[in-house]
């Protein structure tokens, strides 16, 4: 380990790197705080760049800044203007909201910083920690259980989706797996379900589709629906300064919500949208008196919670994408997306074959988080001018960048319009509350499941391996499980509920 | 029928062409080579096929909504469409068609310029004084970085002009 942190270091800290940390994090502030663009979007919209750069190792620091700056510029608009950036900041506008209405947006600000930063960094340690043990167990896996845990992957993403919203998860994953066939596969060079159509012979374009998915239908909801992103007075800041006395009663629950928010967010489909809602519930469960009684109306601690939380998320997401190739996030589906399109294959052989990508990516958390941390409190008073820029040339660049993102990817004018029906599709599925998440993250993880089910298939001559492999086996009896508890759940809760009614 | 359901029930419609294309229409054309091996080509499709109309029905002919499923801050309510601005968002739509449309006849910089100023219009600004030079200095900002910077051409003008 100790010669791997070195690798990292002498990397992370050349002044290329170092720059790529300083832009990605400012960047990544900078768009992250506009209304209607989250994580997902601002990576999709900077993979072009990213992969113009060439060298994977520079090209995922820029990313991973991106990444964590996106996370805090969302806090910013959440806290001055209750207009959450990236649904993972949404908890964070129960307090910070109120409290910048009670004249502390400084205050506020501050405190998610610093929680940031910590969650980010307390993640960080983390995740050097467990990466190696967890890629020492991953050599274990053949493509029989890279394809169980695969199907794992998908049935925690459905799991985690919320209650009643099982089923319709699990079908968004179907329609991705589904989009991700179209085209020519591995198994025969045969195109598949292009009907004739010359633009679907290299399949759906993992950018067009990230755009739609995200970026589009959060533009068009904004125009919809203006209230969605109230005008304020974002330049008045003020007091940035904590007391000691804040300090140590926020201190705990940033250590607890780095934790619990670093061990949800490695499990595959459950996000910092996920850790920084629980974290919020948990803090406020356990406060006792006056202080649960301030939850909802300005309390540091619900500021304090949610921002450690997802920040470590966000970092704990690194650990199946880094050491298994599976997506923890649908963040880090895109970060997948674009780490293939550098010729860079994660998993458990990325620290033997690569270990300057590996090593180096995790350094530059440590960078990226310190970085946000010494630029932003500074520039918090400047930074918040921003979401002042009128939603009448706000919007226009929101969708410019879109398409944008979209056609420098495949250079081709077809791509838009499949952009635009997409992002059509994707917007009547958010009127219905279907969530996009596992669509996107079963496109991607579709070609690897495959592949790896008929590599197996080979080997056995058929089903066999579900049998003759013990883990194989035990993966696909856990996916199953994941599926129907949680349904089971719900099912139970709405029986319950309407005893209860008719108690009534 | 709520909204949910009838996607569910369009998944489901699409799932059938899927699942016919694959259970009728793919395995035609596969070598006879590659036909002794286990799974084939359209071996996944028809599992995916399966799965997708179970997802869809088990939608389309589950429980209704609870209750307490309240509409989250800020969504859309469908039952008050009115109340949105809807012409603004097919505009913006339509917008979008028409600028993958004119990239390549008018040029990058033209139609993006045309695209933020028409945008902006279609929500209501109109300050030409501030909309012409940000839109006119987006595009070339944007076209530089992309072409010089990142050398992936990009016609700017329309080509009767280069």
């Amino acid at each position: 380990m100790i010669e791997g942190i070195l690798i990292g270091l002498t990397t992370a800290i050349t002044p290329f790197n170092l720059m790529m940390v300083v832009a990605g994090c400012l960047i990544g502030t900078l768009i992250g705080m506009l209304p209607g663009l989250g994580p997902m979007s601002i990576i999709a919209i900077m993979i072009p760049v990213a992969i113009g750069i060439g060298d994977p190792t520079s090209a995922l620091i820029l990313l991973s800044g991106v990444y964590y700056g996106a996370i805090f510029g969302g806090s910013t608009s959440s806290i001055l203007l209750n207009a959450p950036g990236v649904a993972g900041t949404v908890a964070t506008a129960f307090d910070g909201y109120p409290l910048a209405r009670k004249g502390q947006a400084g205050k506020a600000l501050t405190i998610a910083a610093i929680a940031s930063f910590a969650g980010g960094t307390i993640g960080a340690v983390l995740l050097m920690i467990f990466a190696p043990a967890l890629s020492t167990v991953a050599l274990l896996f053949h493509s029989a259980e890279y394809f169980a845990l695969m199907v794992v992957g998908l049935s925690a993403i459905a799991a985690f989706a919320g209650t009643g919203q099982v089923a319709k998860a699990l079908m968004m994953t179907i329609l991705g797996l589904m989009l991700g066939t179209v085209g020519e596969g591995a198994l025969s060079n045969t195109p598949r379900f292009t009907f004739g159509m010359m633009e679907l012979q290299s399949g759906f374009s993992f950018i067009t589709l990230a755009m739609a998915m995200f970026a589009l239908p959060e533009a068009l909801f904004l125009v919809m629906n203006p209230n969605r992103a109230a005008t304020g007075d974002g330049g008045k800041i003020s007091g940035l300064r904590i007391s000691r006395a804040e300090a140590r009663s926020i201190a705990p629950v940033i250590g607890r919500q780095s934790i619990q928010g670093f061990f949800i967010g490695v499990l595959p489909g459950a996000g910092a949208t996920i850790a920084s809602f629980l974290g919020y519930a948990v803090e406020r469960n356990i406060a006792k008196g006056a202080e649960q009684e301030e939850f909802g109306k300005g309390s540091l601690k619900g500021i304090a919670a949610p921002e450690s939380a997802n920040n470590a998320a966000c970092t704990g997401s690194f650990v199946p994408l880094l050491t298994l190739g599976i997506p923890g996030s649908g963040t880090t589906a895109i970060l997948l997306g674009a780490l293939l399109a550098l010729n860079v294959t994660p998993g458990p052989r990325l620290m033997v074959d690569e270990p300057g990508v590996f090593w180096t990516v995790i350094i530059s958390m440590y960078l990226g988080n310190l970085v946000l941390l010494v630029l932003n409190l500074p520039l918090i008073p400047y930074i918040a001018k921003i979401l002042t820029i009128p939603r009448t040339f706000l919007i226009p660049f929101i969708l410019f960048f879109t398409l944008m993102g979209s056609y420098l990817g495949q250079n081709n004018s077809t791509e838009l319009f499949i952009l635009v029906g997409f992002g059509v599709i994707a917007t009547f599925l958010r009127f219905a509350d279907y969530p996009l998440a596992p669509l996107l993250i079963g496109f991607i993880l579709g070609v690897m499941l495959e592949n790896n089910f008929a590599r197996a298939m080979q080997l056995y001559r058929g089903f066999d391996f579900v049998l003759e492999r013990p883990m194989t086996l035990g993966l696909l009896v856990l996916a199953v499980l994941l599926v129907v508890l949680p349904s089971f759940r719900s099912y139970r809760a709405r029986k319950r509920a309407e005893g209860v009614a008719d108690g009534d | 029928m709520t909204l949910d359901r009838w996607i569910a029930l369009a998944f489901i419609t699409l799932c059938c062409i899927y699942g016919y294309a694959a259970f009728f229409t793919m395995d035609d054309q596969l070598p006879p080579i590659l036909r002794r091996n286990p799974v084939w080509p359209s071996t996944f499709p028809k599992i995916l096929t399966v799965l997708g109309l179970i997802a869809g029905f088990v939608i389309l002919f589950g429980s209704k909504r609870a209750a307490g499923d309240a509409k989250k801050d800020g969504a859309i309510d469908l039952t008050r469409l009115g109340n949105y601005h809807v012409g603004q968002a097919l505009a913006l739509i339509a917008l979008m068609v028409a600028y993958a449309f004119t990239l390549r006849p008018f040029g990058f910089v033209g139609a993006t310029i045309s695209f933020l100023l028409i945008g902006s219009l279609v929500l209501g600004e109109r300050r030409f004084h501030i909309m012409i030079p940000v839109a006119a200095i987006a595009a070339v900002s944007i076209w530089y970085l992309v072409q010089e910077v990142l050398g992936i051409f990009l016609r700017p003008w329309p080509a009767m002009f280069m």
